[in-house]
């Protein structure tokens, strides 16, 4: 076999192996940005070599050998340059790395990747390269800014964590539930970032929500007893699910009662629904899971119409009542408005919009003009579209919002001929 | 977030011949550091600077579509001289160094305080909703 380029199972392998090496790796040196460099760069001899000489019988072994000596390499430069051989001496002389448990590894990298003193931004990055084994050009070509930028932002990360002197070691069982809950973020984060695809890059950005897809499998292999990392994955699942009906074919977005539910993937709602079915039941319920079972209400109905509001203005009632978040009380705002109708959910929103975190925000504007068009009242419909449009930081949506607020307006002779309305 | 910080100084020609050289270099080292800085902190997504306003043309489609240029408007209030886009984790940051780069030395040795205007760059659709 020879080729210039891998092919997508070695691909796929060396992403999953990614994590494993560089936790053999780190275990043997303790020195993660060093640790963490040499396995990319073993990644990328690996995307050079294997096409032309095959792939080594053991890819893992390979990795870690390639990493290792390049590890070396570096090191040894560096001791030259501060003078101190005895390092490189006793490296040299050290055994092969123990066989790792290769569970409790990928656990300890991705704690490490998502510590605390890091930023959201850079927690992303960091998970991508160490765990996700993505390289620095492709997460840069995904977040759409230079590769430059990345490399520092990454370079960053890892100062930080160095400094912060965490040991490459498990959370005790009791810490586990508390530093799980920025894991299970990031991940939520890079499926949200590959799941608002602009039109240009889209399917760069399409792969990040396959990543984040495999993120939670591999979170869910590695903790089967999370409720919530079960929960992540189903909301995933059923959220994926929903993509290609999502926006139109000019790029247009596509509000969840306008879209054809023909287009909607079975599979992954099949697979989500199953994994909720075998999660709630076990009573340990958290926001993920609860956010899953909403979605898992929409994939469900036939139509629209059939949608059933009452379960999900309950669950979005458990779901205010686990954390002070205004965008969940906004959700509720709406699902009471199906309810109970148009009037009951405008004075839901008179009192959210005390909130100062709400009162500015494109949202709540959003919905009000939705409410309001419902309830007949097209002027402030039209009034409160534009405020929206005006306040959203998303061209599709923005473009969305000015359409809505188009369509009430009396209709105007057009300028267009031939296309008049 | 990506933001796009627009450094806008008054119209005419380029007032900075008139500076002092030493303040002219603090200045433009200023800038530098600035953007090295932007750049280190991994958030720098590009930057720019723009020629003078004397080499700005206005062009419009004539009747076959053909470029007619006008212009040149020296006596307007404010210029577009260079801008920066970055990536910053939210809005703190971003008029953080709005104003950091605002404070540019000017003429005297002095804070310019510049107007650096601020604006979030659109982005792809909004997440998913469960409305």
């Amino acid at each position: 076999m020879t080729g210039t380029e891998l092919t997508a199972a070695d691909q796929r392998l060396l992403r999953d192996q990614a994590p494993g090496v560089l936790a053999a790796v780190l275990r043997r040196y303790r020195d993660f940005a060093a640790a963490e460099d040499a396995v990319q760069e073993a990644l990328l001899a690996a995307a050079q070599q294997w096409p032309r000489y095959g792939r080594p019988d053991d890819p893992r072994a390979w990795l870690i050998r390639v990493a290792s000596r390049r590890w070396a390499d570096e090191q040894r430069a560096a001791v030259a340059r501060r003078r101190r051989e005895e390092l490189v001496a006793e490296i040299q002389d050290e055994p092969a790395p123990p066989p790792p448990t290769e569970r409790d590894e990928t656990l300890t990298l991705l704690f490490m990747c998502c510590h605390p003193a890091l930023s959201p931004s850079s927690q992303v990055a960091l998970t991508l390269r160490a765990v996700g084994g993505l390289t620095t050009a492709e997460i840069a070509k995904a977040f759409l800014v230079p590769e430059a930028t990345m490399a520092q932002r990454i370079s960053r990360a890892k100062a930080t964590i160095q400094s912060s002197g965490v040991p490459f070691e498990l959370p005790s069982p009791g810490e586990t539930a508390a530093r799980l809950g920025p894991v299970l973020h990031v991940a939520y984060l890079v499926f949200n970032e590959g799941y608002t695809a602009s039109a240009g890059p889209e399917l760069q950005r399409r792969d990040l929500a396959a990543e984040a897809l495999r993120l939670a499998r591999m979170l869910r292999r590695l903790l089967p007893d999370e409720a919530e990392v079960a929960g992540l994955l189903a909301l995933m699942l059923l959220t994926d699910a929903r993509r290609a009906a999502r926006t139109g074919a000019n790029g247009q977005l596509i509000p969840l009662d306008e879209q054809d539910r023909a287009t909607w993937d079975r599979a992954e709602i099949e697979e989500g629904v199953a994994l909720l079915g075998a999660t709630l039941p076990r009573g340990q319920v958290g926001p993920y899971q609860l956010q899953a079972a909403i979605a898992a209400v929409h994939d469900e109905a036939p139509t629209a119409q059939a949608t059933d509001w009452p379960q999900i203005l309950a669950l979005y009632t458990v779901l205010a009542r686990l954390g002070d978040n205004p965008m969940v009380a906004l959700n509720q705002a709406i699902a009471l408005a199906m309810v109970e109708g148009p009037a009951a959910g405008l004075l839901r929103l008179k009192e959210l919009e005390r909130d100062p975190r709400l009162r500015d925000h494109h949202r709540l504007d959003a919905v009000r003009a939705h409410l309001l068009e419902r309830a007949g009242d097209h002027a402030g419909a039209v009034a409160s579209y534009a405020r929206a449009a005006g306040h959203t930081a998303s061209l599709p949506e923005r473009n969305y919002l000015l359409d809505r607020a188009l369509r009430l307006t009396p209709p105007r002779p057009s300028p267009f001929r031939g296309e008049g309305t | 977030m990506k933001y796009m910080m627009m450094m806008n100084v008054p119209g005419g020609p380029y007032r900075i011949t008139d500076w002092p050289r030493e303040a002219f270099q603090a200045h433009i080292a200023f800038m530098q550091r600035f953007a090295q800085k932007l750049s280190a902190a991994g958030e720098l997504v590009g930057a720019e600077g723009l020629s003078g306003p004397d080499q700005a043309k206005l062009v419009r489609a004539g009747d076959k579509g053909q470029p007619v240029t006008d212009g040149v408007f020296p006596e307007s209030k404010e210029f577009l001289a260079g801008f920066w886009i970055i990536d910053v984790e939210g809005p703190e940051r971003a008029y953080a160094l709005a104003a950091e780069v605002s404070a540019a030395p000017g003429p005297n040795g002095k804070p310019l305080n510049m107007g650096i205007e601020v604006r979030p760059v659109m982005s792809g659709p909004p997440p998913a909703e469960n409305l």
